[in-house]
């Protein structure tokens, strides 16, 4: 479970988070959406530490992740990450990228490590591209591998980070796809989205984040359907 | 043109002048070696944005890259001198040398890091990775792949350059060969021979540069 309560951040003068309360359940998945600069991605980066918060908690499976004594490293193996920017390591290739962090970080043996690699290409669609280096694939082939190499972790949570907003529109389908795999498999997600329908049909709860709060959260039926909330209904106008 | 060529004198001289050869690779590797680890230290004090040390890699970098190389050795030989400090002709070469790479491979390294975008570092740590082991395993390797052929070029520039260490009296290749053109007064037989020596270093340090980069770099 991530629990995130009362969290605010700020970048200089620019306060992005302001009071954060947001709690998530084993095998949910929440879409959270909103304007640019809203905050989104900083919020992401916060429940794993990548960014620090100003105040407030974030407690992953009981842990304080910006507690002074916390191993964020060993924190990190329990949360996948996917980002815009699908980030493949050049240098290696699909298996090798996939295969590096369970035998570095988790100490698996190269074989095993392998193995692991292989099943997970395999889960995402990629198991004919083993020995292929990233930049022989398109966008949407490498952020899959993005999702294979964070999944080789076996975490609990997954962090989405808008993973389809740099792709081709004929490339969105088989990265959402591979999403919709996931949830049904159970993963616990959060999802920052542009993509509404994708938040409407797989999403248990949406978040609509407008300028640094949480301003609306509930059942996509009500908050993408039937939202009470004028700021919500303007931007899932502008979406559309 | 009158000029006659002997070249008996030359090829009688052809393996002091080979000898003078290794001389100059033994000097430029040298001072490639240092000019790779100062040039590393400078980059990262120039990317380290402390003020306090800053101002003096960028001025080593600024004075090796915008004056000539020559004048770079003379600092060393002459210019030291003039303080009482006389160091050997071998020292003030590879000191100059050194001193020029490293400016030169400053700035390329510098290139390098900043080549890697800097989302590279945290998809590593995403995954749990330690700052060392993203270094290590995720951006070094990249930056390698960036500053390979430009180090290439700065090998080469290092055995061209060293050439300048017949003018402090140091005998590799160039200074043997002037000192034996003088004793025969064969001058441009003996300057064709060595420019050929040269040319044949070079494109073997190229040669074994591309080998090495297909082993090295398969993406
Ligand atoms: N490292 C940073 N330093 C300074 N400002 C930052 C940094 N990261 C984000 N910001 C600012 O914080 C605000 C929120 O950024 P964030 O990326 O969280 O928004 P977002 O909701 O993800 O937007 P988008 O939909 O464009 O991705 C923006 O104004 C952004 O410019
Ligand atoms: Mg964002």
């Amino acid at each position: 479970m991530i629990e995130i309560e009362g969290v605010r951040k700020s970048f200089g003068k620019l306060e992005v988070l302001k009071g954060i309360d947001l709690a998530v359940d084993k095998g949910e998945v929440i879409s959270i959406i909103g304007a640019s600069g809203s905050g989104k991605s900083t919020m992401l980066y916060c429940i794993n530490a990548l960014e620090p918060i100003d105040s407030g908690r974030i407690v992953v499976d009981g842990v304080d992740v910006h507690a002074g004594d916390t191993d964020v490293n060993k924190l990190r193996r329990n949360i996948g990450m996917v980002f815009q920017q699908w980030n493949s390591f050049p240098h290696l290739t699909t298996l090798e990228n996939v295969a590096l962090a369970p035998r570095i970080v988790l100490g698996k043996s190269r074989q095993e490590s392998t193995e692991i690699a292989r099943k997970q290409l395999d889960h995402v669609g990629l198991a004919d591209k083993f020995d292929v280096y990233p930049s022989r694939m398109s966008g949407g082939q490498q952020q899959r591998l993005a999702i294979a190499r964070a999944l080789a972790m076996e975490p609990s949570y997954m962090l989405f980070d808008e993973v389809t907003s740099a792709l081709d529109p004929e490339l969105v389908g088989e990265v959402l796809d591979t999403l919709r795999l996931l949830s049904e498999e159970g993963m616990t997600m959060l999802v920052v989205t542009h993509e509404i329908g994708f938040a409407r049909d797989v999403s248990d709860r949406v978040a609509y984040f407008h300028e640094g709060v949480i301003e609306e959260l509930g059942p996509p039926a009500q908050v993408i359907e039937n939202s009470t909330s004028e700021q919500t209904r303007r931007f899932l106008a502008n979406v559309r | 043109m009158d000029y006659t060529f002997h070249w008996r004198p030359v090829f009688r001289k052809l393996p002091d002048l080979l000898e003078a050869g290794l001389v100059t690779m033994e000097v430029a590797v040298l001072a490639m070696l240092v000019g790779v680890v100062l040039g590393l230290a400078l980059a990262i004090i120039r990317m380290s944005g402390l003020k306090s040390i800053t101002w003096f890699a960028v001025g080593w970098i600024e004075l090796a890259r915008n004056t000539p190389a020559l004048l770079q050795l003379f600092f060393f030989g002459f210019g030291l001198g003039a303080f009482g400090i006389h160091l050997s002709p071998f020292l003030i070469v590879l000191f100059g040398l050194s001193f020029n790479n490293a400016g030169y491979l400053a700035e390329t390294f510098r290139g390098g890091f900043n080549a890697v975008p800097p989302t590279q570092v945290k998809a590593a740590r995403s995954l749990g990775m330690t700052p060392t082991q993203a270094y290590t395993r995720i951006v070094i390797p990249q930056v390698m792949r960036v500053v390979y052929h430009p180090m290439t070029n700065q090998m080469v520039w290092s055995v061209l350059m060293s050439s300048l260490a017949m003018l402090v009296g140091y005998r590799e290749l160039a200074g043997e060969t002037q000192f034996l053109a003088s004793k025969t007064y064969r001058i441009f037989e003996f300057f064709l021979v060595t420019a050929v020596i040269y040319y044949v270093m070079v494109k073997l340090i190229l040669a074994g540069s591309r080998l090495l980069s297909w082993r090295l770099f398969r993406y």
